[in-house]
This record gives structure tokens, C-alpha cells and sequence, in this order.
């Protein structure tokens, strides 16, 4: 693999976690993670939107106007966002009815025209649909992490399975409620961003 | 900076649209199919749970699901303005949702707090049956809570008054508020407790705060915190289907009916 493609693929994993670094698409990130089954199929959708609306808009980059670039890549990301929500629909039902209007949204991730208008713009496709997958999965990984930590805290199972007995099922576990609240999202992420950037100190601001 | 005329503009719009259609209409009508498999099938699921043949989450094939609809529901169409059964109706292929948006099939709601503009002249119910003997009463509901009109099942006793279970299969509600009309331990809220109070009016009524265990407090429901008025939505549409302009006369029917037997 080529040290430039490496480097789209791997970078927004850590150097420049979209979420944790650059702090964008947080919205949908307190949204679905309250249990680790919506994170991974929010996931695997971001992933997918990422990739395909990447590698379309470096295919025709050159041959977009630029005075109407922006609204092109808002067609063409919303056009693959639908097909996504349809294809949740007819084969995951119950996942994409918890996921409810989330799907949708992933429109108006930052994320998505973020890295469309930054990178897949001026480079050519493969890189930019492997920035776009790799983006995808920095996204990923932050709400794997969160809906890991909100569901076990929360509700004491992991991918629904009961990890931690309830004490209102007779178990030992009371649930720490904030986890399931947006809020409990807000202080994870929070955590996640400090312990990066103590790891990392030059994604601090000055 | 390379210069576009207006018209290679104009023109290359008119293309990205055209493709992008294509793709979401391709995707949208390809995929109707299974989707509208799987409403059907929720739709069951939910009429299992809320008649107490299935558990909230539990995984069972489609299939099986067919089966035990199959073996314990019975589907009937009724006149909900008479109350009578209606056996001309194919309740397999009777869209009721179809039905309420067409003026042939439906008539305008009378003035009503829980946003319904029409309701259907014939309505499928659903009945759990042991042998002959009908063991409860699944009643579909709709109304408007606080985004979205909510679609569910109100279960009754054969006494017609005693509330065993209600859920709600589809809506838009906040998750986490509103959206929380779906949490197992307030549905289980509902069960035991009185649809009409000794005069037969309506009386359930979702409140603000919680109310009693069903014995000492039949006709109130708990609310639900951060979600006054899909409460307040829930309340009045449970009440609308529950008076002479829902299913009144079909229970009043069904009362009268299993005295004389």
C-alpha cells in the first residue's frame, strides 16, 4: 500500500480523529450511541455514505462548476444517504426504526461535506474513497467506544446481552441513568478528547 | 480558475439530479418490497406483544411469528359506526391506512383533541382466541402526540373496561422523551387499569407525575418526564378510540352479546 493511502486510511483514526480532533458530526454521536448495536449499524452507515460520496465527488471533481460545487455534494451525499436509509429499512427494520431520523442526518454531518469539500475535491479517487472510509472509521471508532461504555454503564449489558445482572432484575448492578441521557455522551466524548490530546499534545490549540 | 458558461451550469445540474434520481427512485422501488414485508411483520410482532404471546426483544424468525399469529390471532373487520362485524372486508388485503385517506372509505372525524381528520368506515380488529373463546381484544389506535401521528394497539379484557396492554408500533417521537412511549416498564403502567369509569365514559388519562398501583388508581396513568404532551397526545387519542365515535358501539355490541350467551 502506498504511504499516501496509508495515510488517508489511517490518519483520522487517531492523528486526526474527525470527532475527537476536529470535533465535528458530535450530534449524531450523542444520538445513537446509547447502545452498542445502533453505534456499530450508525457506523457501518457513515462508513459507507463516506466512501461512496467521496469517491463520486473525486470522479466528477473536475468537471464540477465551483460556484455550484457545494450544492452538488449535498445531492449527491443526501442521494446516497436515502439509498442507505433504504436499505436499513429493508434489512435491518428494527435497527433502522431505533436509528429513526438519525439516518437521515448523516446529511448534515460536518463529517461527510467536511471531508468532501476538503479532500475528495482535489484528490484523485482511490485516495479519496479510503480517506473517505478511513474518516469514516476515526467516526466509527469514537462511537464504538461511547455506545460500549453507555450501554455497559447504562443499562449493564453489551450488544444486548446482560453483562451486569439489574438490581431492578434481581441483580447487584444499579444503572448509572446519566449514561443513557445525551449528557453522559457529552462527558465521554469529553474524556475521549482529553486523554487524546494528553497522548497527543500537538492537537492542542494554542 | 477555469470559467463555466451558465449554460454547461445549468446543464450539469440538470445531470447530477438526473442520475441522483435515478439512484433513489431505483433504490426506493427495488427495496418496497421486503420493507413492506417487514411493516407486515412488525405490525404482528406488535399484536403478539401486545397480546401477551411474545416478549418485548425477543428474536423469533419471521416465520414463527406467522405461526403463533396464525394459531391464536383471529383478524375481524368491523362497521365502526354501527359496531357490527363485516364480513364482506378482506382483512388480508384491507389496507386500513389506505382506507382513512380515501374519501370512499373513510369519513371526516368529528371535532376531536387528538388531531384525527378521518377515520375509516371499517376497521380490522384483532382478537386472541383460545378454541372459541375470545380472550382478549386488540384494538388499533392512532393519533397525533407531539411531532407524529402515533400508531398502536390497545388490548382489553372481554370485559370491555380492563386495560391489558398498549403499544405503539410506529411514530416520530423524541427518542428519549417522547420516544420512550416504547419503554416496556411504562406499557407495563397500563395493565389493570379501567378504560371507562363506572358511568362508561372514556377515563383513562396519562398524567403529569405518577399515579397509583391499578387498584387504588385505575382510570391515571404515570407521565412520562420530558414528554408532557405526547402524554397529553396518548391520552386524548386512547380516549378518542375509546368513545362513541371509535369503538364504543362495537364493545357496547360485544358486551351485550357475551350476557345473552
Amino acid at each position: 500500500m502506498k504511504a499516501a493511502h496509508k495515510k488517508a486510511l489511517f490518519d483520522p483514526l487517531f492523528n486526526d480523529n474527525p470527532i475527537a480532533a476536529q470535533v465535528l458530526g458530535i450530534c449524531s454521536a450523542l444520538a445513537v450511541t446509547t447502545k452498542l448495536e445502533t453505534s456499530v449499524v450508525m457506523s457501518l452507515a457513515v462508513i459507507a455514505v463516506m466512501a461512496l460520496s467521496n469517491l463520486s465527488i473525486s470522479v466528477i471533481r473536475n468537471w464540477i462548476p465551483p460556484s455550484i460545487r457545494i450544492i452538488v455534494q449535498l445531492t449527491i451525499i443526501a442521494s446516497l444517504v436515502i439509498v442507505t436509509d433504504q436499505i436499513l429499512q429493508a434489512f435491518v427494520f428494527d435497527i433502522s426504526k431505533q436509528l429513526s431520523v438519525f439516518v437521515g442526518l448523516i446529511i448534515t454531518n460536518c463529517i461527510v461535506m467536511g471531508r468532501a469539500e476538503a479532500f475528495a475535491m482535489q484528490n484523485p479517487p482511490v485516495d479519496s474513497f479510503l480517506d473517505g472510509i478511513g474518516n469514516g472509521l476515526g467516526y466509527s471508532l469514537i462511537l464504538l467506544i461511547v455506545g460500549f461504555f453507555r450501554e455497559l454503564l447504562g443499562a449493564g449489558k453489551l450488544y444486548g446481552y446482560s453483562v451486569m445482572p439489574l438490581v431492578t432484575e434481581g441483580g447487584w448492578y444499579q444503572p448509572n441513568g446519566l449514561m443513557v441521557l445525551a449528557p453522559g455522551a457529552f462527558f465521554l466524548i469529553g474524556i475521549l478528547i482529553w486523554v487524546l490530546r494528553n497522548y497527543k499534545p500537538e492537537l492542542r490549540e494554542n | 480558475m477555469k470559467q463555466y458558461s451558465n449554460a454547461y451550469i445549468i446543464g450539469f445540474a440538470a445531470g447530477v439530479c438526473l442520475v441522483c434520481s435515478i439512484v433513489v427512485a431505483t433504490s426506493a422501488v427495488v427495496l418496497k418490497e421486503r420493507q413492506d414485508r417487514n411493516k407486515v411483520l412488525d405490525r404482528q410482532k406488535k399484536v403478539l406483544i401486545v397480546a401477551g404471546l411474545m416478549e418485548e426483544g425477543q428474536t423469533i424468525t419471521a416465520d414463527e411469528v406467522q405461526q403463533i399469529f396464525d394459531d391464536n390471532i383471529r383478524i375481524q373487520a368491523i362497521d365502526l359506526e354501527t359496531g357490527d362485524f363485516d364480513s364482506d372486508i378482506d382483512t388480508v388485503t384491507y389496507d386500513q391506512r389506505k382506507a382513512t385517506k380515501d374519501p370512499a372509505l373513510s369519513r371526516v372525524a368529528p371535532k376531536n383533541r387528538a388531531g384525527i381528520k378521518r377515520v375509516p368506515l371499517k376497521v380490522l380488529i384483532y382478537e386472541r382466541v383460545a378454541g372459541d373463546e375470545i380472550e382478549l381484544l386488540i384494538l388499533p389506535i392512532e393519533g397525533k402526540g407531539l411531532w407524529s401521528t402515533l400508531y398502536g394497539f390497545l388490548a382489553l379484557a372481554p370485559d370491555t373496561t380492563t386495560i391489558e396492554g398498549l403499544t405503539f408500533y410506529e411514530h416520530g417521537e423524541t427518542p428519549g422523551l417522547g420516544g420512550e412511549i416504547d419503554n416496556p416498564r411504562w406499557k407495563a403502567l397500563w395493565k389493570g387499569r379501567s378504560a371507562y369509569d363506572a358511568e362508561g365514559k372514556p377515563a383513562i388519562t396519562v398524567i403529569k407525575g405518577a399515579a397509583g398501583p391499578a387498584e387504588d388508581d385505575p382510570f391515571r396513568v404515570d407521565g412520562l418526564s420530558g414528554s408532557t404532551l405526547t402524554g397529553r397526545g396518548v391520552s386524548d387519542l386512547v380516549q378518542f378510540w375509546l368513545s362513541d365515535d371509535g369503538f364504543a358501539p362495537f364493545l357496547a355490541k360485544f358486551r351485550a352479546e357475551r350476557s345473552a350467551t
